[in-house]
């Protein structure tokens, strides 16, 4: 930059990196810490001085951005984007957009009906003309760059023909298949051909052919009359050029099957939090009455446990916070405590950490308004009595006293974890991940919507857990700083790439065997005869060409051998 | 231990070994950072040099160093699967399984030249990685095998 404004060519710069590869790691040994200052300073002058004037390379950015994720941090960034006149490929890989949001009842610390808020948002989408929605769809293949990524997206097939589809949900009736339904947590149960939820966005019928028996039941023209049920539906692959990426694809429960001692699993009556959501829900499966599983009674006693799956420094354990939990079993408690004032409700915590605005208000109130016991101290053991009831043996480490109490429902208040299927992102986009197993942004502080590959950025948990406003600010972020990109319709890229010496090369062709990029390949020369020659448009000067070249045939602009070399030399 | 102050001359002047590290762009450079961000120590002894990507690095880079007379080189890059550029770590490896068999007919240690993977990350990782590689090249003694000696 300051290069840049003085008029040289900015690629007349090096930096030596002193305070992160010498000051910081070195705290204890000073000597040895101003020896390796020395090298590095030394080595930098010995790059710069084979540094050579570069010229930028302007790039095109297409107006389009692909979205992945249709949760509500992809919602909003959708919407912005859209607004603001861009063509948004939203990509969600269930039937419907929502994500986790659909399934709250409520949400902290305003109370406000969560679907009443969301729904309205959904709909925004699908009638927005900007924005393509692709449910049930995923993003199989990635190409290209910043402003100009290929994305393959495939379309897996619902099975019933959307055209003729009326929404009538006779085929419901039919299916003879029952399983648990995903959207309730298993404590409902769905058909094999089914909508998720009534508002789902869009409201279209699909066919699970994990579970469908094939009995065609479905299909016989009395039971659809308008016959949509296509059993030979096929995925579509749909190739679309795209300008920047938003990834936002949230987030999965952690499973507590995996701390035993709790009993989630073998204890009918020992819940989730997003299970308790579900049973709180107008909606869900018990119109918001909360029964304990076992008997369907009302509980007359709830104990919640926080921190299960977060804020654990044992081996395998997830370190970090999940940052929600307090508050939605603060929220859950408090209602429950709305229905039944008459009902013994219990937190056991650690810290209640209630970080956002009005949150801390809400916290107090539950404590001294609704009468909500908060225990300071973890659960030791709970075990099921012979009515399925939990007994519960904890300390209260504020009193020092061990305490033992029976409760009808215990709800453990699970953290927020990484997408189990993370991994793909992070191969198809060539993104990292932190050591928490979320995104990782470009910098924790100046840069956390950003990621280390150009033109790609995070939103909501996909990048750590937040609550609901502060993954919807960083979707909104997110999409000013995708917009900013596409409306300035181009960006200037380091003209790092691959050149060949053509005197050098043999036409061995080691390069285009070790080119991921297709970017090498052998020509025939007039005066040099076979030699290779690299495509600097699809060139993303990685260098695995020039580190294999038997002969230094091929040089990375930017990482030159001689600066190189100028650099290994340099020391003695 | 009061030490005369020949004695405090003579340990300062110990024999470090000097290291080059090779650091991709993407993974290593950036959990180099990470592990400076956090101030996680480690000894002093590694000098880096970045690279956009572990497959960039020839093995001249390699035998060269050794020859200017650094007594140890780490090549590091992202973990297999998480390459920026899809697959340059794996050419990476394949190029320097041979090239230790090289360096044994050449006649120098091939524990001076040492692979590993860290992510952005994995600072602490990092460090931990470069304290056992120094250890390692430590004990070799300094790399004298291309000295002229008159």
């Amino acid at each position: 930059m300051v290069c840049k404004e003085a008029g040289l060519n900015q690629f007349l710069f090096e930096q030596a990196n002193i305070r992160e590869h010498s000051t910081w790691v070195h705290m204890k040994d000073q000597e040895g810490a101003y020896e390796i200052a020395k090298d590095l300073v030394r080595m930098a002058v010995a790059k710069a001085r084979e540094l050579k004037p570069l010229e930028v390379q302007k790039v095109h950015v297409e107006p389009s951005s692909l979205i992945i994720g249709g949760g509500i941090s992809g919602i909003n960034a959708a919407l912005d984007l859209a607004n603001e006149g861009f063509k948004v490929f939203l990509v969600e890989k269930t039937p419907t957009i929502g994500g986790h949001m659909a399934q709250l009842d409520k949400t902290f610390p305003t109370m406000d009906c969560s679907a009443c808020i969301l729904t309205p948002r959904m709909v925004d989408v699908s009638r927005n003309k900007n924005i393509e929605l692709l449910t049930y769809s995923e993003v199989v293949d990635v190409t290209g760059y910043i402003g100009n990524f290929e994305v393959t997206i495939r379309k897996k097939p619902h099975y019933v023909d959307q055209e003729k589809c009326t929404g009538c949900g006779v085929c419901i009736d039919h299916c003879p298949v029952t399983v648990g339904n995903e959207f309730d947590l298993g404590l409902a149960t769905r058909k094999a051909i089914y909508i998720p939820f009534p508002q789902a966005v869009p409201g279209q019928y699909t066919i699970d052919m994990d579970q469908c028996i094939k009995c065609g039941i479905c299909a016989r023209p009395d039971v659809c009359e308008p016959e949509a049920i296509n059993f030979d539906d096929e995925p579509v692959d749909l190739k679309v050029k795209i300008g920047t990426i938003i990834v936002a694809t949230g987030w999965d429960l952690y499973d507590p099957t995996e701390i035993k001692q709790y009993g989630y699993g073998r204890y009918p009556n020992v819940i989730t939090g997003l299970q308790m959501e579900r049973l709180l829900s107008s909606t869900g499966p018990v119109m918001g009455k909360p029964v304990r599983p076992s008997d369907l009674k009302d509980p007359h006693s709830i104990a919640f446990l926080q921190c299960v799956g977060s804020r654990n420094f044992r081996e395998g354990g997830n370190q970090y916070c999940s940052r929600v939990c307090c508050m939605y079993a603060t929220k859950q408690a408090r209602q429950y405590k709305e229905k039944h004032p008459e009902a013994d409700v219990y937190i056991f915590y650690m810290d209640i950490r209630a970080f956002g605005k009005g949150y801390e208000e809400f916290y107090e109130s539950a404590a001294k308004n609704y009468g909500i016991n908060y225990v300071r101290g973890r659960i030791a053991e709970n075990y099921e009595d012979e009515d399925h009831g939990i007994i519960i043996r904890a300390e209260d480490t504020l009193i020092n006293q061990p305490i033992e109490l029976k409760v009808d429902l215990f709800v453990l208040s699970c953290g927020l974890v990484p997408r189990a299927d993370s991994d793909q992102i992070t191969s198809l986009l060539r993104i990292q991940k932190s050591g928490d197993g979320f995104f990782l942004e470009a910098h924790p502080k100046l840069r956390p919507v950003d990621t280390l590959t150009e033109g790609i950025f995070i939103a909501g948990v996909a990048q750590g857990p937040k609550d609901i406003p502060d993954a919807i600010t960083q979707a909104k972020g997110a999409a000013s700083s995708a917009a900013s990109l596409m409306a300035r319709g181009e960006v200037e890229i380091e003209p790092f790439y691959a050149v060949v010496r053509p005197e050098r090369c043999i036409g061995c062709g080691m390069c285009v065997e070790n080119c991921a990029y297709g970017a090498a390949e052998l020509i025939d020369d007039r005066s040099f005869g076979r030699i290779a020659s690299i495509n600097q448009a699809l060139c993303k000067g990685c260098g695995a060409c020039s580190g294999n070249c038997r002969c230094s045939a091929i040089d990375i602009i930017g990482f030159t051998a001689e600066q190189i070399f100028s650099i290994i030399t340099e020391r003695l | 231990m009061v030490l005369t102050k020949l004695e405090q001359v003579n340990r300062k002047k110990e024999w470090e070994p000097k290291i080059i590290g090779f650091l991709c762009n993407w993974c290593s450079y950036a959990g180099a950072d990470l592990a400076g961000v956090s101030r996680i120590q480690y000894p002093a002894n590694i000098r880096i040099l970045r690279v956009p990507c572990s497959g960039r690095i020839n093995p001249f880079f390699i035998i060269r160093s050794l020859i200017e007379g650094w007594d140890g080189v780490i090549i590091s890059g992202c973990h297999p699967g998480d390459c920026h550029y899809i697959s340059g770590n794996l050419v990476a490896r394949r190029r320097f399984a041979i090239l230790n068999d090289l360096l044994e007919y050449f006649g120098i240690e091939p524990r001076r030249v040492n692979f590993m993977w860290a992510s952005a990350s994995e600072g602490d990782r990092f460090a931990k990685l470069v304290e056992k590689i120094t250890e390692k090249v430590k004990q070799l003694g300094p790399n004298k095998k291309f000295q002229k000696e008159w």
